[in-house]
């Protein structure tokens, strides 16, 4: 219990996100009314999933350093923890989209950006179960995962900054800093973003773990 | 000119009272009282969630022994 102290701080910090981003106070905004509120819940997915892709390209320059399978393990199951909240960031902005865009999937380059990227992961995943050998599945999918996290980076995070894009920080559009966020709203924002961010972890290590017990288990058959 | 100036007066008055009041929020909502159900529903489904994690950190722990 002593060591999983960070886990119950994940939780409590998202449980008081919860009732802080629901009753507490919010700038009056046009269009977005109470679905400002929404930033509590939204964006966090979106960092936490580039925590866990972080995580995982870590990893796999560590794999190709040291060619230990466990390196290479926690590269494929962050990135499987990963994708999870990407859809769940793809799903929730789709709603809110919809709401104060007027269509779920509106042209815009932060969109177009995030679905490619997200194809790009999905392809990491292909690839490997289209990899028989180990060693080779490994070094090849390591050397992917290089490429494709600061493509990543710049479809998500630099190319929608450059041109029009209707998500904040874009175009003529404010960033979240003078806009959107206002004192009230930040600390809330930080701790909905750390809480996700430790429960991501979380459950990206599980799905590690019983990785490893599975290879323990296939070798010993 | 001075009807000029007032009327750009009259308009930006105009537009600053019609952005404060039409907007939308739910302050009828929250001081009804009924958004706290709301909140205890997702906290009850979250921690929940929370319980189910932490069961399945314990069996995962079992089977590494």
């Amino acid at each position: 219990m002593r060591k999983s102290w960070w886990k119950i701080l994940g939780l409590v910090m998202v449980a008081s996100a919860i009732v802080a981003g629901l009753l507490g106070p919010v700038p009056v905004l046009p269009i977005l009314h109470e679905t400002i509120r929404n930033v509590y819940f939204h964006v966090p997915m979106w960092f936490t999933m580039i925590t866990l892709y972080l995580v995982s390209v870590i990893y796999s320059i560590k794999y190709l350093s040291s060619g230990k399978t466990s390196h290479d393990l926690v590269a494929v199951e962050a990135v499987n923890t990963g994708i999870v909240f990407c859809a769940m960031g793809l799903l929730t902005g789709m709603l809110w989209a919809n709401i104060t865009w007027g269509e779920p999937w509106p042209n815009d380059p932060q969109l177009n950006g995030s679905a490619i990227a997200t194809l790009m992961y999905l392809a990491y995943l292909v690839l490997r179960n289209a990899l028989e050998e180990e060693q080779k599945r490994a070094k090849i999918s390591a050397v992917y995962n290089i490429f494709a996290f600061p493509v990543m980076v710049v479809l998500l995070y630099i190319l929608p900054k450059m041109t029009d894009s209707l998500h904040p920080g874009s175009g003529g559009n404010g960033t979240f800093r003078d806009l959107d966020m206002n004192s009230q709203m930040r600390p809330i924002f930080y701790t909905s973003v750390m809480g996700w961010i430790l429960i991501g972890v979380w459950i990206f290590t599980l799905r590690y773990r019983l990785r490893i017990l599975e290879n323990r288990k296939n070798q010993l058959d | 000119m001075k009807n000029s100036i007032a009327a750009i007066f009259l308009l930006l008055f105009h537009t600053t009272l019609f952005a404060q009041s039409e907007i939308d929020m739910a302050t009828g909502l929250r001081s009804s009282g009924k958004i706290y159900v709301v909140v205890l529903v997702l906290l009850t489904i979250f921690a929940v969630l929370g319980v189910f994690l932490f069961l399945l950190d314990r069996r995962i722990k079992k089977l590494e022994k």
